[in-house]
């Protein structure tokens, strides 16, 4: 019994050496999925943090104070990214935590933030991360509303009002078919058909089939995430749709070009961000500048492409440390949550960010550029 | 003898409970107390499945996850509360158990865990596509169970980390002392002669069917309150508490820990759940650590660590 008792101490102890960490630095907190499920969001938001973290520290810090990054991997598990959030804020005792890469991840974050008052910027995308307005919790990835508003804008400029709609039934797809459905109406949009797919079916032949058998479709609109986009662009070649498809900004990378094929997609439209077109942005370009350093330096530091979510992680981190500098006080997080509040028009890779109190994602429709497929590469076209 | 025993695993987990908290250096190893409470829990019914009636189940994280979606949904749409949704679950999985339990337990071996295994596909994916109901993957809101906001207006203030610890480490010695009480009582001797041989168990009248019934819906109705608990104390759940990961982290951990033991059960759940926060300095070989741990206890201590260890030390002693 005695041997029992005495292995649980010790490694409770061990638990309190390894936790102490150095003080008199500006304690920053991250929790994100760099394993796990989710890891092709938290991956990139980890990589992008620790280099971000590494560049400001060597030219100084902020206001003369480095900065100590406590970074953890919640592989995805809410359950685990609830404990982390309680030990950066209770043991590590950060000013502020970045992190949450998913919408579940994220929910069990915010509470232990607003409990202990501590700022909290998600990289989530869920609208109801910030609706209701929670006083602690930011987030800088623009809500799936929006990329249907995006959309049904773009639409509309094409004349187009009756559409049929192919949704992943993955949270992504789920959340998003429901947010598109919501704001249809609005902008005199009709959805006539309306079909879904499982995140691992292999064929969408039977779904847009029947949304090409129904009367007066004048577009397809695919809200999802991963594979199935990619075989539904396919199956809308194989099929010969004449109409145009719409994606969604979930498969806003190089990588669904080339799963797809160019061919395939040749002339399909999502929303995206301005890190997408990085080497095509004019330099009088407002994101000119931050984006293309951030995509320099990650491409040197990891040679790899830089992706919309760790856009999102650098977004979080100008935010906190742009709040710092302002708020002057790098030890009370009440004071950095105030500035971060205050934030008015901080230029990031998905956006230009402005809060207020009643608005803690700070972004507008014209964070999204609607992009054209157009011979295997991005262009522009508004 | 067997009753000394008893009393000893009990007072030994009273004690633990009781005193760790005066070495806590901050709030957040509550929460990792809690969460040790909450696992050690669900692995004393798996104690009772496995260590004392000999039957394998890969889906009991199903039954966490029925619990646990019991007190997210039944406040919000029954108006329950929270207390008496934990009650609702652990009778919805008890029910559950009991229907399933009938046709599968009749199975054997690896057959066995193939059917369980499947009932816990089963749960998560109604879970995870019943979106209208249960948010779907992104999870949802869990309403918060009032009681401490009940003991600060009386004049007890604890914080959250604090409240749970004490909820869960009280529901942790309340499940052993039930589970030490079945060993020795004549269910848990059947259960335990059926382990042995279930045509022997059968020959001296041991109703064998019942019995394996009996031991899964117990360990259902501990999977399911383990499963309320930490929905409760998260306040918001997704369907990774029913996923087939966590079905199997349960059963690693009574094999670790020693699975026909309740200590050795509470012991497992400790390490498992500890392993993770002190290995986050080295998170990259985490996994690698954990398999390599798990390998050589199965090689040097088969019955599990601690009845190894105790064995070791009586070894010596006599």
């Amino acid at each position: 019994m005695m041997s029992k008792t005495t292995t649980a101490l010790a490694t409770f102890a061990a638990l309190g050496v390894l936790a102490g960490a150095a003080h008199a630095e500006i304690r920053l907190g991250v929790s994100v999925s760099a394993t796990g499920p989710a890891a092709f969001l938290g991956d990139p938001e980890a990589k992008t943090i620790e280099m971000l973290v590494e560049q400001l520290n060597e030219e100084g810090g902020i206001n003369g104070e480095e900065i100590a990054l406590t970074l953890y991997d919640d592989g995805g598990d809410p359950n685990k990214a609830r404990t982390f959030a309680t030990r950066l804020v209770e043991d590590d005792e950060v000013v502020a935590i970045i992190g949450g890469s998913t919408t579940g991840t994220t929910m069990s974050i915010l509470s232990v933030a607003e409990d202990e008052g501590i700022p909290f910027i998600s990289l989530a995308g869920a609208i109801s991360i910030i609706d209701p307005v929670r006083e602690f919790v930011f987030k800088t990835p623009h809500t799936d509303r929006m990329a249907c508003e995006k959309i049904f804008t773009d639409m509309q400029a094409q004349g187009i009002t009756k559409i049929g709609m192919i949704s992943g039934t993955d949270g992504f797809g789920a959340s998003m078919q429901a947010q598109c459905k919501e704001v249809a109406g609005e902008h005199g949009i009709e959805i006539l058909a309306d079909e879904t797919y499982g995140p691992q079916d292999a064929d969408m032949t039977p779904q847009l089939t029947r949304i090409r058998n129904t009367d007066g479709v004048q577009a397809v609109l695919n809200p999802g995430f991963g594979q199935g986009p990619a075989i539904v662009t396919r199956n809308v070649a194989q099929l010969g749709f004449e109409i145009p498809l719409y994606q969604s900004h979930g498969v806003a990378s190089d990588a669904f070009i080339e799963l797809a094929g160019a061919d395939a997609a040749e002339g399909l439209r999502l929303p995206g961000t301005a890190l997408l077109i990085a080497d095509k942005l004019a330099e009088d370009d407002a994101q000119y500048d931050v984006v293309t350093t951030y995509t320099e330096a990650y491409k040197a530091r990891y040679d790899q492409d830089v992706s919309t979510f760790g856009g999102y992680a650098h977004d979080a981190f100008a935010l906190i440390v742009d709040a710092i500098t302002r708020a002057g006080d790098s030890e009370d997080p009440q004071a950095i949550r105030d500035a971060l509040e205050a934030t008015d028009g901080l230029v990031g890779t998905t956006g230009t960010y402005s809060f207020s109190p009643e608005d803690h994602l700070g972004l507008d429709l014209s964070a999204f550029r609607m992009l054209e497929i157009k011979d295997g590469d991005w262009l522009a076209v508004d | 003898m067997a009753g000394r025993n008893k009393w000893i695993s009990l007072g030994v987990l009273a004690l633990l409970i009781a005193l760790l908290p005066l070495f806590f250096p901050s709030g957040y190893y509550y929460r990792v107390g809690a969460l040790i409470f909450v696992n050690a829990l669900s692995v004393v019914g798996l104690v009772i499945l496995i260590g004392y009636a000999g039957q394998i189940s890969l889906g009991h994280a199903g039954f966490a996850g029925i619990g646990a979606y019991a007190c997210a949904l039944a406040p919000e749409h029954l108006g329950l509360h929270p207390a008496l949704a934990v009650l609702l679950g652990a009778v919805v999985s008890g029910v559950m158990a009991a229907l399933i339990g009938k046709p599968i337990l009749r199975l054997k071996g690896y057959y066995l865990a193939v059917a369980t295994l499947g009932f816990g596909i089963l749960v998560s994916m109604v879970l995870t596509n019943e979106r209208a109901l249960t948010g779907g993957p992104d999870g949802m809101n869990v309403a918060d169970l009032g009681l401490r906001d009940l003991l600060r207006d009386m004049g007890w203030r604890l914080s959250g980390g604090e409240f749970w610890y004490m909820i869960c480490g009280v529901v942790l010695l309340i499940g052993a002392w039930l589970a030490l009480n079945l060993f020795d009582s004549p269910s848990g001797r059947a259960m335990r002669a059926l382990h042995g041989s279930e045509v022997a168990a059968a020959t001296v009248g041991v109703d064998v069917p019942r019995q394996k019934l009996r031991a899964f819906v117990i360990s259902a109705v501990y999977a399911s309150v383990a499963g309320s608990l930490l929905a409760l104390q998260n306040g918001y759940i997704t369907p990774d508490v029913a996923g087939f990961m966590h079905s199997v982290e349960m059963v690693t951990m009574a094999v670790l820990g020693g699975v026909g033991s309740v200590l050795g059960a509470t012991f497992g759940a400790a390490i498992l759940t500890l392993l993770p926060q002190v290995l986050t300095v080295f998170a990259e070989y985490e996994q690698l650590v954990l398999g390599l741990v798990m390998v050589l206890v199965m090689i040097f201590l088969p019955q599990g660590l601690l009845p190894s260890i105790a064995r070791r030390l009586r070894g010596r002693g006599e």
